[in-house]
Protein backbone atom coordinates (compact mmCIF):
# COMPACT_ATOMS: atom_id res chain seq x y z
CA UNK A 1 0.00 0.00 0.00
CA UNK A 2 1.75 3.38 -1.42
CA UNK A 3 2.04 5.81 1.61
CA UNK A 4 1.91 9.58 1.19
CA UNK A 5 5.55 9.65 2.15
CA UNK A 6 6.59 7.23 -0.45
CA UNK A 7 4.56 8.58 -3.39
CA UNK A 8 6.17 11.93 -2.53
CA UNK A 9 9.73 10.13 -2.79
CA UNK A 10 8.47 8.51 -6.32
CA UNK A 11 7.60 12.18 -7.34
CA UNK A 12 10.69 13.70 -6.11
CA UNK A 13 12.27 11.39 -8.63
CA UNK A 14 10.21 12.64 -11.81
CA UNK A 15 12.89 14.81 -13.89
CA UNK A 16 11.27 18.11 -15.45
CA UNK A 17 11.02 17.69 -19.12
CA UNK A 18 12.55 20.78 -20.21
CA UNK A 19 15.64 21.07 -17.12
CA UNK A 20 16.37 17.06 -16.42
CA UNK A 21 18.79 18.44 -13.63
CA UNK A 22 15.91 18.50 -11.01
CA UNK A 23 12.48 16.75 -10.10
CA UNK A 24 9.50 18.24 -10.25
CA UNK A 25 9.21 18.69 -6.46
CA UNK A 26 12.15 20.33 -6.02
CA UNK A 27 11.30 22.92 -8.71
CA UNK A 28 8.10 23.51 -6.77
CA UNK A 29 5.79 22.44 -9.42
CA UNK A 30 4.44 19.37 -6.97
CA UNK A 31 2.75 21.59 -4.78
CA UNK A 32 1.22 18.20 -2.50
CA UNK A 33 0.70 14.75 -2.62
CA UNK A 34 -2.58 12.82 -0.91
CA UNK A 35 -3.02 9.07 -0.60
CA UNK A 36 -6.23 8.02 0.13
CA UNK A 37 -7.51 4.56 2.24
CA UNK A 38 -7.83 2.77 -1.05
CA UNK A 39 -4.66 3.74 -2.72
CA UNK A 40 -6.27 6.63 -4.80
CA UNK A 41 -3.71 9.41 -5.51
CA UNK A 42 -4.38 13.21 -5.70
CA UNK A 43 -1.53 15.16 -7.17
CA UNK A 44 -1.63 18.87 -7.30
CA UNK A 45 0.99 20.76 -9.38
CA UNK A 46 1.05 24.04 -10.53
CA UNK A 47 2.60 25.69 -13.31
CA UNK A 48 5.29 27.98 -13.87
CA UNK A 49 4.09 30.31 -17.09
CA UNK A 50 0.78 29.98 -17.93
CA UNK A 51 1.66 28.62 -21.70
CA UNK A 52 4.44 26.30 -20.46
CA UNK A 53 4.15 23.49 -22.74
CA UNK A 54 5.65 20.75 -20.41
CA UNK A 55 2.85 21.13 -18.13
CA UNK A 56 1.35 18.08 -20.18
CA UNK A 57 4.37 16.00 -20.13
CA UNK A 58 4.76 17.00 -16.56
CA UNK A 59 1.41 15.47 -15.56
CA UNK A 60 1.65 12.38 -18.07
CA UNK A 61 4.87 11.24 -15.95
CA UNK A 62 3.34 12.20 -12.47
CA UNK A 63 0.62 10.03 -13.60
CA UNK A 64 2.59 7.20 -14.95
CA UNK A 65 5.38 7.44 -11.57
CA UNK A 66 2.60 6.28 -9.53
CA UNK A 67 0.84 4.17 -10.90
CA UNK A 68 4.25 2.16 -10.95
CA UNK A 69 4.44 2.68 -7.33
CA UNK A 70 1.47 1.34 -6.30
CA UNK A 71 -1.05 3.81 -6.58
CA UNK A 72 -4.49 2.52 -7.33
CA UNK A 73 -5.42 5.85 -9.67
CA UNK A 74 -3.99 9.09 -9.91
CA UNK A 75 -6.05 12.60 -9.96
CA UNK A 76 -3.50 15.27 -11.02
CA UNK A 77 -4.98 18.63 -9.85
CA UNK A 78 -3.97 22.16 -11.22
CA UNK A 79 -3.58 25.16 -8.73
CA UNK A 80 -3.31 28.25 -10.06
CA UNK A 81 -2.96 30.31 -6.74
CA UNK A 82 -0.48 31.19 -5.14
CA UNK A 83 1.51 31.58 -8.04
CA UNK A 84 4.67 29.49 -8.83
CA UNK A 85 7.84 31.44 -7.81
CA UNK A 86 11.13 30.32 -8.31
CA UNK A 87 11.74 31.50 -4.31
CA UNK A 88 10.37 27.62 -3.66
CA UNK A 89 13.35 25.98 -5.78
CA UNK A 90 15.33 25.12 -2.52
CA UNK A 91 19.70 25.69 -2.62
CA UNK A 92 20.23 21.97 -3.01
CA UNK A 93 17.87 22.33 -6.48
CA UNK A 94 19.75 25.64 -7.01
CA UNK A 95 23.39 24.09 -7.25
CA UNK A 96 22.12 21.19 -9.39
CA UNK A 97 21.43 24.08 -11.66
CA UNK A 98 24.13 25.58 -11.41
CA UNK A 99 26.44 22.15 -12.14
CA UNK A 100 24.11 21.76 -15.37
CA UNK A 101 25.40 24.60 -16.73
CA UNK A 102 21.88 27.28 -15.89
CA UNK A 103 22.73 30.06 -13.47
CA UNK A 104 20.39 29.71 -10.71
CA UNK A 105 17.22 32.28 -10.13
CA UNK A 106 17.84 35.36 -8.03
CA UNK A 107 15.32 36.41 -5.79
CA UNK A 108 12.09 36.94 -7.16
CA UNK A 109 11.00 40.91 -6.87
CA UNK A 110 7.68 41.59 -5.87
CA UNK A 111 7.05 45.62 -5.91
CA UNK A 112 6.35 48.22 -8.37
CA UNK A 113 5.97 47.98 -12.03
CA UNK A 114 9.59 49.15 -13.07
CA UNK A 115 9.83 49.83 -16.71
CA UNK A 116 13.33 50.33 -17.40
CA UNK A 117 15.67 49.87 -14.71
CA UNK A 118 17.71 46.51 -14.70
CA UNK A 119 16.41 43.86 -12.07
CA UNK A 120 20.12 43.05 -11.03
CA UNK A 121 23.78 42.80 -10.52
CA UNK A 122 25.44 40.44 -13.59
CA UNK A 123 24.38 37.00 -13.23
CA UNK A 124 27.65 34.50 -12.36
CA UNK A 125 28.82 32.54 -14.90
CA UNK A 126 27.46 28.98 -13.87
CA UNK A 127 30.83 27.26 -16.04
CA UNK A 128 33.70 29.63 -14.52
CA UNK A 129 32.40 32.21 -11.70
CA UNK A 130 33.09 34.63 -13.19
CA UNK A 131 31.33 37.85 -12.47
CA UNK A 132 32.06 39.44 -15.77
CA UNK A 133 28.69 38.50 -18.01
CA UNK A 134 25.86 40.40 -19.71
CA UNK A 135 22.54 39.48 -20.31
CA UNK A 136 21.78 38.96 -24.22
CA UNK A 137 17.95 38.60 -23.78
CA UNK A 138 15.33 38.31 -20.72
CA UNK A 139 13.68 34.85 -23.19
CA UNK A 140 15.30 32.00 -23.74
CA UNK A 141 15.29 28.31 -24.97
CA UNK A 142 11.90 27.67 -22.64
CA UNK A 143 9.71 30.29 -20.72
CA UNK A 144 11.44 30.51 -17.72
CA UNK A 145 15.10 31.35 -18.95
CA UNK A 146 16.89 34.04 -19.97
CA UNK A 147 19.53 34.03 -22.27
CA UNK A 148 23.55 35.52 -21.12
CA UNK A 149 26.64 35.14 -22.22
CA UNK A 150 30.02 35.21 -20.08
CA UNK A 151 32.54 37.96 -21.06
CA UNK A 152 35.45 35.75 -19.35
CA UNK A 153 35.31 32.23 -20.78
CA UNK A 154 32.96 33.29 -23.64
CA UNK A 155 30.24 30.63 -23.02
CA UNK A 156 26.63 31.57 -23.64
CA UNK A 157 24.53 30.02 -20.50
CA UNK A 158 20.88 29.93 -19.43
CA UNK A 159 19.91 31.70 -16.39
CA UNK A 160 16.70 30.25 -14.69
CA UNK A 161 14.51 33.70 -14.45
CA UNK A 162 13.65 35.41 -11.26
CA UNK A 163 9.49 35.98 -10.97
CA UNK B 1 -3.92 57.27 -42.91
CA UNK B 2 -5.57 53.97 -43.05
CA UNK B 3 -9.52 53.53 -43.09
CA UNK B 4 -11.01 50.96 -41.24
CA UNK B 5 -12.94 48.72 -43.40
CA UNK B 6 -14.42 46.01 -40.78
CA UNK B 7 -17.13 43.21 -42.31
CA UNK B 8 -19.28 45.25 -40.04
CA UNK B 9 -19.11 48.56 -41.72
CA UNK B 10 -16.07 49.87 -39.97
CA UNK B 11 -16.41 52.86 -36.92
CA UNK B 12 -17.99 55.99 -37.74
CA UNK B 13 -16.51 59.06 -36.86
CA UNK B 14 -19.29 60.53 -34.96
CA UNK B 15 -19.35 57.54 -32.83
CA UNK B 16 -15.51 57.18 -32.58
CA UNK B 17 -15.77 60.28 -30.84
CA UNK B 18 -18.27 59.41 -28.28
CA UNK B 19 -16.99 59.30 -24.66
CA UNK B 20 -18.90 55.96 -24.02
CA UNK B 21 -19.76 52.94 -26.67
CA UNK B 22 -23.43 52.27 -26.49
CA UNK B 23 -24.79 49.20 -25.17
CA UNK B 24 -25.91 47.61 -28.06
CA UNK B 25 -23.30 45.21 -29.76
CA UNK B 26 -23.42 45.01 -33.73
CA UNK B 27 -26.46 44.52 -35.31
CA UNK B 28 -27.78 45.56 -32.36
CA UNK B 29 -26.95 42.12 -30.98
CA UNK B 30 -27.18 42.01 -27.09
CA UNK B 31 -24.54 41.99 -24.52
CA UNK B 32 -23.94 38.58 -23.00
CA UNK B 33 -23.75 37.59 -19.68
CA UNK B 34 -21.60 40.60 -18.05
CA UNK B 35 -19.08 38.25 -16.67
CA UNK B 36 -18.78 35.78 -19.98
CA UNK B 37 -18.39 38.95 -21.79
CA UNK B 38 -15.94 40.30 -19.25
CA UNK B 39 -13.36 37.25 -19.59
CA UNK B 40 -13.63 37.03 -23.29
CA UNK B 41 -12.62 40.21 -23.63
CA UNK B 42 -9.46 39.54 -21.28
CA UNK B 43 -8.72 35.94 -22.87
CA UNK B 44 -9.50 37.23 -26.45
CA UNK B 45 -6.76 40.09 -25.98
CA UNK B 46 -4.38 37.82 -25.26
CA UNK B 47 -5.43 34.96 -27.58
CA UNK B 48 -5.43 37.23 -30.89
CA UNK B 49 -2.21 39.53 -29.47
CA UNK B 50 -0.20 36.14 -29.14
CA UNK B 51 -1.35 34.77 -32.57
CA UNK B 52 -0.16 37.87 -34.44
CA UNK B 53 2.76 37.80 -32.29
CA UNK B 54 3.87 33.78 -32.84
CA UNK B 55 3.40 34.91 -36.79
CA UNK B 56 7.05 36.63 -36.37
CA UNK B 57 8.12 32.83 -35.51
CA UNK B 58 10.64 32.51 -38.31
CA UNK B 59 10.68 36.32 -39.09
CA UNK B 60 12.58 37.65 -35.95
CA UNK B 61 14.90 40.49 -36.80
CA UNK B 62 17.34 38.77 -34.67
CA UNK B 63 17.79 35.13 -33.26
CA UNK B 64 17.18 36.77 -30.09
CA UNK B 65 13.88 38.41 -30.60
CA UNK B 66 12.44 35.76 -32.59
CA UNK B 67 12.64 33.57 -29.68
CA UNK B 68 11.44 36.74 -27.33
CA UNK B 69 8.34 37.03 -29.63
CA UNK B 70 8.02 33.29 -29.23
CA UNK B 71 7.92 33.18 -25.33
CA UNK B 72 5.94 36.37 -25.08
CA UNK B 73 2.92 34.71 -27.70
CA UNK B 74 3.17 31.47 -25.65
CA UNK B 75 2.58 33.25 -22.54
CA UNK B 76 -0.06 35.45 -23.85
CA UNK B 77 -1.77 32.00 -25.25
CA UNK B 78 -1.55 30.14 -21.91
CA UNK B 79 -3.14 33.50 -20.26
CA UNK B 80 -5.76 33.03 -23.06
CA UNK B 81 -6.29 29.25 -22.49
CA UNK B 82 -7.38 29.68 -18.70
CA UNK B 83 -9.66 32.93 -19.67
CA UNK B 84 -10.98 31.20 -22.24
CA UNK B 85 -11.83 28.04 -19.99
CA UNK B 86 -13.20 30.09 -16.98
CA UNK B 87 -15.45 32.17 -19.39
CA UNK B 88 -16.53 28.97 -20.98
CA UNK B 89 -17.59 27.55 -17.82
CA UNK B 90 -19.37 30.79 -16.82
CA UNK B 91 -21.39 30.63 -19.84
CA UNK B 92 -22.25 27.18 -18.90
CA UNK B 93 -22.95 25.94 -22.33
CA UNK B 94 -20.21 23.18 -22.04
CA UNK B 95 -18.12 25.17 -24.47
CA UNK B 96 -14.25 24.70 -23.77
CA UNK B 97 -11.92 27.48 -24.35
CA UNK B 98 -10.82 25.91 -27.99
CA UNK B 99 -14.50 25.83 -29.07
CA UNK B 100 -14.37 29.36 -27.69
CA UNK B 101 -11.18 29.63 -29.80
CA UNK B 102 -11.91 28.05 -32.81
CA UNK B 103 -15.61 28.28 -33.30
CA UNK B 104 -15.95 31.92 -32.97
CA UNK B 105 -16.52 34.28 -35.44
CA UNK B 106 -14.92 37.48 -35.85
CA UNK B 107 -18.53 39.30 -34.66
CA UNK B 108 -18.40 37.23 -31.62
CA UNK B 109 -14.48 38.16 -30.78
CA UNK B 110 -14.13 40.61 -28.32
CA UNK B 111 -10.70 41.70 -28.35
CA UNK B 112 -9.60 45.26 -28.62
CA UNK B 113 -8.66 46.30 -32.01
CA UNK B 114 -5.37 47.16 -31.12
CA UNK B 115 -3.98 44.13 -30.91
CA UNK B 116 -5.44 42.49 -34.04
CA UNK B 117 -3.25 45.53 -35.83
CA UNK B 118 -1.00 43.78 -38.64
CA UNK B 119 2.66 43.53 -36.96
CA UNK B 120 3.91 45.81 -39.48
CA UNK B 121 7.64 46.09 -38.76
CA UNK B 122 8.99 45.00 -35.99
CA UNK B 123 9.03 48.50 -34.37
CA UNK B 124 5.49 48.68 -35.56
CA UNK B 125 5.25 45.84 -33.45
CA UNK B 126 7.41 47.05 -30.30
CA UNK B 127 5.02 49.94 -30.13
CA UNK B 128 2.07 48.15 -30.15
CA UNK B 129 3.56 45.87 -27.54
CA UNK B 130 4.68 48.77 -25.39
CA UNK B 131 0.95 49.99 -25.64
CA UNK B 132 -0.62 47.38 -24.92
CA UNK B 133 1.60 45.61 -22.20
CA UNK B 134 1.37 48.75 -19.57
CA UNK B 135 -2.42 48.52 -19.81
CA UNK B 136 -2.62 44.89 -19.35
CA UNK B 137 -0.03 44.84 -16.46
CA UNK B 138 -2.13 47.78 -14.70
CA UNK B 139 -5.36 45.59 -15.10
CA UNK B 140 -3.31 42.62 -13.82
CA UNK B 141 -2.20 44.36 -11.00
CA UNK B 142 -5.98 45.21 -9.77
CA UNK B 143 -7.24 42.46 -10.68
CA UNK B 144 -5.17 40.67 -8.46
CA UNK B 145 -6.73 41.92 -5.72
CA UNK B 146 -10.16 41.31 -6.93
CA UNK B 147 -12.77 39.12 -5.45
CA UNK B 148 -12.98 36.71 -7.89
CA UNK B 149 -10.91 34.19 -6.73
CA UNK B 150 -9.91 31.71 -10.55
CA UNK B 151 -9.93 35.57 -11.75
CA UNK B 152 -7.52 36.80 -9.00
CA UNK B 153 -5.12 33.44 -9.55
CA UNK B 154 -5.05 33.94 -13.30
CA UNK B 155 -4.22 37.47 -12.86
CA UNK B 156 -1.28 37.72 -10.39
CA UNK B 157 0.43 34.78 -12.14
CA UNK B 158 0.01 36.85 -15.41
CA UNK B 159 1.15 39.86 -13.86
CA UNK B 160 4.61 38.08 -13.43
CA UNK B 161 5.15 37.37 -16.95
CA UNK B 162 3.38 40.54 -17.86
CA UNK B 163 6.04 42.53 -16.54
CA UNK B 164 8.53 40.72 -18.28
CA UNK B 165 6.85 41.44 -21.86
CA UNK B 166 6.79 45.36 -20.73
CA UNK B 167 10.29 45.68 -19.67
CA UNK B 168 10.99 44.25 -23.24
CA UNK B 169 8.93 46.36 -25.45
CA UNK B 170 9.77 49.66 -23.11
CA UNK B 171 13.19 49.06 -24.00
CA UNK B 172 13.20 48.42 -27.64
CA UNK B 173 10.81 51.46 -28.15
CA UNK B 174 13.58 53.52 -26.10
CA UNK B 175 16.11 51.66 -28.23
CA UNK B 176 14.48 52.55 -31.42
CA UNK B 177 13.14 55.65 -30.63
CA UNK B 178 16.57 57.08 -29.54
CA UNK B 179 18.61 55.36 -32.15
CA UNK B 180 19.26 56.19 -35.85
CA UNK B 181 17.43 59.10 -37.41
CA UNK B 182 15.76 56.25 -39.35
CA UNK B 183 14.88 54.28 -36.68
CA UNK B 184 13.39 57.13 -34.80
CA UNK B 185 10.84 58.84 -37.73
CA UNK B 186 9.89 54.88 -38.57
CA UNK B 187 8.67 54.34 -34.77
CA UNK B 188 7.39 57.78 -34.09
CA UNK B 189 5.54 56.76 -37.31
CA UNK B 190 4.25 53.76 -35.46
CA UNK B 191 2.95 55.27 -32.30
CA UNK B 192 0.89 57.78 -34.51
CA UNK B 193 -0.37 55.02 -36.11
CA UNK B 194 -1.40 53.10 -33.53
CA UNK B 195 -1.99 55.98 -31.16
CA UNK B 196 -5.93 55.68 -32.60
CA UNK B 197 -6.75 52.24 -31.03
CA UNK B 198 -5.74 53.36 -27.45
CA UNK B 199 -8.84 55.40 -26.47
CA UNK B 200 -10.90 51.72 -26.26
CA UNK B 201 -9.01 50.15 -23.82
CA UNK B 202 -9.92 52.44 -21.31
CA UNK B 203 -13.58 52.56 -22.17
CA UNK B 204 -16.10 51.82 -19.30
CA UNK B 205 -19.60 49.95 -20.33
CA UNK B 206 -22.47 48.42 -18.58
CA UNK B 207 -20.29 44.87 -18.30
CA UNK B 208 -17.31 46.25 -16.09
CA UNK B 209 -20.16 48.23 -13.90
CA UNK B 210 -22.32 44.64 -13.97
CA UNK B 211 -19.36 42.51 -13.16
CA UNK B 212 -19.16 44.18 -9.45
CA UNK B 213 -21.75 41.69 -8.85
CA UNK B 214 -19.01 38.75 -9.24
CA UNK B 215 -16.60 40.88 -6.97
CA UNK B 216 -14.82 42.76 -9.69
CA UNK B 217 -14.23 46.26 -9.82
CA UNK B 218 -11.85 48.17 -12.15
CA UNK B 219 -11.02 51.92 -11.73
CA UNK B 220 -10.75 52.29 -15.63
CA UNK B 221 -10.09 55.33 -14.95
CA UNK B 222 -6.94 55.05 -12.80
CA UNK B 223 -5.36 53.10 -14.71
CA UNK B 224 -6.12 55.13 -17.61
CA UNK B 225 -3.68 58.03 -16.03
CA UNK B 226 -1.31 55.80 -14.95
CA UNK B 227 -0.97 54.43 -18.58
CA UNK B 228 -0.70 57.69 -19.54
CA UNK B 229 1.80 58.39 -17.30
CA UNK B 230 3.62 55.10 -17.88
CA UNK B 231 3.48 55.31 -21.19
CA UNK B 232 4.95 59.09 -21.30
CA UNK B 233 7.97 58.44 -19.63
CA UNK B 234 8.67 55.55 -21.57
CA UNK B 235 8.31 57.97 -24.71
CA UNK B 236 10.37 60.84 -23.24
CA UNK B 237 13.05 58.39 -22.80
CA UNK B 238 12.95 56.89 -26.49
CA UNK B 239 12.57 60.98 -27.49
CA UNK B 240 9.49 60.38 -28.85
CA UNK B 241 6.62 62.41 -28.97
CA UNK B 242 2.89 61.37 -27.67
CA UNK B 243 0.66 62.00 -30.66
CA UNK B 244 -2.05 64.41 -30.21
CA UNK B 245 -5.59 62.62 -29.01
CA UNK B 246 -7.40 62.50 -32.62
CA UNK B 247 -10.41 60.45 -33.11
CA UNK B 248 -10.77 57.00 -31.63
CA UNK B 249 -11.37 54.01 -33.15
CA UNK B 250 -13.48 51.98 -31.16
CA UNK B 251 -15.98 48.88 -31.33
CA UNK B 252 -13.80 45.66 -30.68
CA UNK B 253 -15.47 45.24 -27.29
CA UNK B 254 -18.47 44.77 -29.06
CA UNK B 255 -17.38 42.59 -32.15
CA UNK B 256 -17.32 45.34 -34.70
CA UNK B 257 -13.59 44.81 -35.97
CA UNK B 258 -11.03 45.58 -38.04
CA UNK B 259 -10.51 43.69 -41.61
CA UNK B 260 -7.64 42.45 -40.06
CA UNK B 261 -9.12 40.21 -37.75
CA UNK B 262 -10.96 37.85 -40.39
CA UNK B 263 -7.82 37.09 -41.92
CA UNK B 264 -6.20 36.57 -38.49
CA UNK B 265 -8.94 34.11 -37.95
CA UNK B 266 -9.36 32.56 -40.94
CA UNK B 267 -5.60 31.32 -40.56
CA UNK B 268 -6.03 30.56 -36.98
CA UNK B 269 -9.15 28.53 -37.32
CA UNK B 270 -8.41 26.64 -40.20
CA UNK B 271 -7.24 23.54 -38.82
CA UNK B 272 -9.47 23.15 -36.46
CA UNK B 273 -12.54 24.01 -38.73
CA UNK B 274 -11.26 21.49 -41.35
CA UNK B 275 -11.12 18.56 -38.75
CA UNK B 276 -13.74 19.30 -36.25
CA UNK B 277 -12.45 17.06 -32.70
CA UNK B 278 -8.90 15.88 -33.99
CA UNK B 279 -6.45 15.96 -31.30
CA UNK B 280 -2.91 15.57 -32.02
Amino acid sequence: MLTRAQALEVLGTVPDPEVPAVSVVELGIVRDVEVAADGAATVTITPTYSGCPAMFEIEKDVRAALLGAGAASVDVRTLLSPAWTTDWIGAEAREKLRQYGIAPPGRAQEGGLVTLTRRHAPVPCPFCGSGDTQLKSEFGSTACKAIHVCNNCRQPFDEFKAI
Amino acid sequence: MPELEGDAGGVGAGEATSGVAPVAGPRNAPVGEPLVEFLLRLGDDRLVLGHRLSEWTGHGPILEEDIATANVALDLIGQATLLLKLAGAAEGQGRDEDALAYFRDGVEYRNCLLVEQPNGDFGDTMVRQLLFDTYSVLLWEALAKCGHAELAAIAAKALKEGKYHLRHSSEWVVRLGDGTAESHARVQGSLDRLWRYTGELFDRDEVDDRVAAHGIGVDTAGIERRWEAMVRDVLARATLERPADGPMQRGGRRGRHSEHLGHLLATMQSVARAHPGASW
